[in-house]
């Protein structure tokens, strides 16, 4: 199973996100934000960064990357899609996601470990966990705050496409709501960073890794 | 050269973080009387030629597709006399 992982100008994560990959027991395959080809991958990640220096908007330019006319069209064909972070800023600008990403209400860029609890097992992206789990992984953000309007979240509790939802929230989002998919459930979003809880050396801890291991199982 | 300027603010709605560390600000400052202030972006537009309705028209869809994003900020779009 191929997980292609974009690199855009100041992305951070992309290594550690091909490498989350290669320990579930995937293939991760590069691809670059101005390349219009996804090298024939079966999912996409789309990892966390600064990309374009986070100018205008946080994802705002990345959006309209020539990889990005791609990516648009495979979610919508049902491949899986999962924007960490700066990845879901992107996917919010993109409409592939309802809301938005604006600073964190404390005005503080805040890296913690963060509880998790799993919303839920019903994405692409999450099926190797229980609905009602509780995870902790690694949270860094300065713009991690969800916003969207009240029908939209109504829709979106209702729908289940709340993924994750934050147990303490760190930085002001709307009902506590850490990721959110589209209603296929192929295309998630998550402000925290699973590719960093894939290792007990260096993370705190490997409740990370199901993820990535959700996508493999969903393509298999 | 005629200028369109495009002005780009949170919805009312949205919390708006910066304006209030900036609102913040102004107290320490020896600004008193301020009840609120909200942040937002100018953007100044050059166009060649004339700036007519299909000009603004235009201007209107960049606006809308890239200066801001609809779901939390309004945004919007005058002409302004330049002077050369």
């Amino acid at each position: 199973m191929k997980v292609g992982v974009v690199t855009f100008p100041g992305t951070l994560d992309d290594v550690d996100a091909a490498r989350a990959v290669r320990l579930a027991g995937g293939e991760a395959v590069s691809l670059w934000h101005g390349d219009a080809d996804l090298r024939g991958v079966d999912a996409v990640v789309l990892p966390g960064g600064f990309s374009y220096g986070d100018y205008l908007r946080c994802g705002a330019i990345s959006r309209f990357a020539p990889v990005m006319e791609k990516v648009v069209e495979g979610a919508g064909a049902g491949m899986p899609v999962l924007g960490i972070c700066n990845g879901f800023q992107v996917l919010c600008e993109s409409h592939l996601l309802p809301g938005a990403l604006i600073r964190n209400a404390s005005r503080r860029f805040g890296c913690v470990d963060q509880r998790l609890r799993i919303e839920s097992a019903a994405t692409a992206w999450t099926s190797s966990y229980e609905t009602g789990q509780e995870v902790t992984i690694v949270l860094k953000n300065g713009e991690g705050c969800y916003v969207a309007d009240p029908a939209t979240l109504d829709r979106l509790e209702g729908e289940g496409q709340v993924v994750a939802r934050y147990v303490g929230n760190p930085n002001g989002s709307q009902r506590d709501i850490a990721g959110v998919a589209n209603e296929r459930g192929n295309v998630v979003g998550l402000m925290p960073h699973p590719e960093h809880a894939v290792e007990d050396l260096c993370g705190p801890g490997t409740d990370g890794l199901g993820f990535f291991t959700s996508v493999l199982s969903a393509l298999v | 050269m005629p200028r369109v300027v495009v002005d780009v603010m949170p919805k009312p709605e949205i919390l708006d973080p910066q304006g209030k560390a900036v609102h913040g600000a102004l107290p320490r400052l020896g600004f008193a009387d301020v009840v609120d202030v909200r942040q937002g972006k100018r953007f100044e537009i050059e166009l060649e030629g004339e700036v007519d309705e299909d000009r603004l028209a235009e201007v209107h869809r960049m606006a809308e597709t890239l200066l801001s994003n609809p779901v939390i900020e309004n945004f919007t779009v005058h002409v302004e006399e330049t002077v050369s």
